[in-house]
């Protein structure tokens, strides 16, 4: 298969580009720890009750032909 | 067409990383060093008076940033509390600088957590920025003269430990 | 098999990359990255759809140990009574339980936080042990997350007659980066590969081949990505909105796409609640058919892995029953969901029209946080 290594080269090169890019180092965080107040809010969290979650994931798993990348950490159980 | 797509999201994805972890390398520290004076700043405290830092001189002061919605900063209330009750009499002095929008919120939460301390609101965050903050929350520690002479950036469990040795270091001076 | 090994190679660029980035950390600022917060759930669980009823338990628990490590385990059980179309028109209704166990560990380093957590599910017929490892790292003053995830699994399948008669394993590789945007907005995307090799199917599903019944006939390995974005703002006082995409293919040629909307609000000091809208659609998977008209290698008829459509509401309320502030915090929780499943090339034998129900999801939770 020929797809691993050409993900491989895009990274690389990706990898590569960025470093030679010496302008990032001027680039400052622009959102404050002092700023982060309404990111912190509940409402804001992508995550907020991992149990929870966990079970829509499952039920999804079971019924749904597609897995992955569902940000619900923790892998699937693989279970049928 | 979908090749194409693919080898686009491959990319995407790499460059996002790459940029993420470029921009780590970034991460530029604190403009705020040690042994510069401290940042003068007047700011009201609880009960509506006005307090000044330069008006502490003499005293050594820890002013900690804090805020309601930082885990961290509620974890070290106690230990500020029992530091300040413990070295007061002895020409220390402790500002609890709040950066919450909500001053009420926060002196709520002053009152729960029963702090003897001053508590000041920097609501429009001119001082956080002056004192150019990294992290929730920050402690930073000044000398008799006027000088910033230890930072800390966060807290973990051991902080206070190393704050009290710093305070005792900087009381006997 | 050359899926595996591409996969492999995957796998070990993230390693790779893993290193560059624990190199990145070493360069950066040592600003302290919080565990987990203390954590106690309890849940009570319900799945009715489609014939299918799963209701049961479960439980958290997470506990901060040492100064930088953070404990948690998970119970949960599914107890299944499948009287699904599949079930009724091909044998009889029956009845099991499947329990699920899960140990992890955290530890905080510097700007990152190590997780490894091993799991394993057991039911009658059917046993599934997993680990995993996960690296997430803060990075650009706490702008960017970055987070890598691995995770091995390896189930043994087993028919109720003839008991454990296979093996099937499992890799997945994770990158998830999360982006602070400004005060009010995030994003993230999400990159998941999986890799399976081994029984795939289910020793109990037919397939129907020139209208007759035939044993299922599933690839032996099948290797997946998928690739998700979302966003989500404050777009009011205390009011956020989330939108997220994730598009999904396989090796078993299956393409999905999924979106989801959803809404959430604080009421007073008390209440919160979500409300969500979320449309799934999937083309079926090459060997798929309902009544194949040709022998081939490979043959399912197993409606998850044909064309189907699938549109979700679902509301979420939490109530702050408890709140002392730096103390602890219990909240009661409630979730529903309905779904309308449309299935485009699966045939309901029972009535000739292509098959459709809907399923509802239902918890009810207590959490508290100490």
């Amino acid at each position: 298969m020929s797809r691993a290594p050409s993900i491989a080269r895009h990274a690389a090169f990706a990898l590569l580009a960025c470093a030679a890019l010496s302008g990032c180092a001027r680039l400052q965080p622009w959102v404050k720890p002092y700023e982060r107040e309404r990111l912190a809010d509940p409402v804001m969290k992508l995550q907020r009750d991992g149990l929870s979650d966990k079970h829509f994931e499952h039920v999804r798993d079971v019924r749904e032909g597609s897995r992955g990348a569902t940000g619900v950490q923790g892998g699937g159980c693989g279970c049928n | 067409m979908k090749a194409k797509y693919r080898i686009l999201v491959r990319c995407a994805a790499g460059a996002w990383l790459a940029a993420a972890l470029c921009l780590a390398a970034a991460d530029a520290g604190a403009a705020l060093t040690t042994a510069a004076k401290a940042p003068d700043f007047t700011l009201p405290a609880i009960g509506g008076t006005n307090l000044r830092l330069q008006e502490q001189r003499g005293r050594v002061v820890m002013v900690n940033f804090w805020a309601t919605w930082c885990g961290p900063c509620r974890v070290e209330m106690p230990h500020l509390n029992r530091l300040y009750d413990k070295y007061r009499g002895s020409g220390f002095v402790l500002f609890g600088v709040n950066i919450d929008e909500e001053p009420r919120k926060a002196a709520d939460l002053a009152s729960k957590l029963g702090l003897r301390f001053p508590v000041l609101f920097d609501v429009e965050k001119k001082v956080s920025r002056m004192y150019d903050l990294s992290a929730m929350p920050s402690t930073v520690l000044i000398d008799r003269d006027g000088r910033v002479r230890y930072i800390h950036r966060g807290y973990r469990d051991g902080y206070e430990d190393t704050y009290e040795k710093q305070i005792r270091e900087l009381l006997k001076e | 098999m050359a899926a595996i090994r591409g996969l492999r190679r995957f796998g070990s660029l993230l390693a790779r990359m893993l290193g560059f980035a624990g190199g990145i950390a070493a360069i950066g600022g040592a600003k302290a990255v919080d565990l987990p917060e203390n954590r106690a759930d309890l849940m009570f669980h319900g799945y009715d759809g489609g014939g299918v009823r799963a209701t049961g338990p479960a439980l958290l628990v997470r506990k901060n140990l040492v100064d930088r490590v953070s404990m948690s385990a998970s119970y949960y059980a599914d107890i299944v009574s499948n009287a699904s179309i599949d079930v009724v028109t091909q044998a009889s209704p029956y009845r099991e339980t499947r329990n699920e166990y899960a140990v992890g560990l955290d530890y905080a380093v510097r700007d990152a936080l190590i997780s490894l957590a091993t799991s394993t599910s057991r039911e009658p017929d059917y046993r599934a042990d997993a680990v995993s490892l996960d690296v997430s790292q803060e990075t650009f003053g706490g702008m960017t997350s970055v987070a890598i995830g691995f995770t091995r699994a390896k189930d043994k399948v087993g028919h109720k007659d003839r008991g454990f008669f296979d093996n099937a394993s499992h890799w997945r590789y994770r990158l998830g980066v999360t982006q602070i945007l400004t005060p009010r907005w995030l994003a993230s995307v999400n990159v998941e590969a999986v890799a399976d090799d081994g029984f795939l199917g289910s020793p109990y599903r037919a397939a129907r081949v020139f209208g007759a019944a035939v044993p299922e006939r599933n690839p032996r390995t099948r290797s997946s990505r998928a690739v998700k974005v979302r966003t989500i703002g404050e777009i009011a006082d205390r009011q956020s909105v989330r939108a997220e995409y994730r598009y999904y293919w396989d090796t078993w040629d299956i393409r999905s796409h999924t979106v989801e909307a959803g809404y959430a609000r604080h009421f007073g000091e008390q209440w919160l609640a979500d409300a969500y809208l979320r449309y799934y659609t999937q083309d079926r998977a090459l060997f798929y058919s309902d009544n194949a008209t040709a022998e081939t290698l490979y043959v399912s008829r197993n409606r998850q892995l044909g064309t189907f459509t699938s549109v979700g509401l679902g509301a979420k309320l939490a109530y702050t029953w408890k709140r002392i502030p730096g103390r602890y915090e219990v909240r009661l929780h409630g979730a529903l969901e309905r779904s309308r499943f449309d299935f485009t090339d699966f045939t309901d034998i029972r009535t000739g029209s292509p098959y459709a129900y809907d399923a509802n999801v239902m918890q009810v939770f207590v959490s508290a946080t100490f």
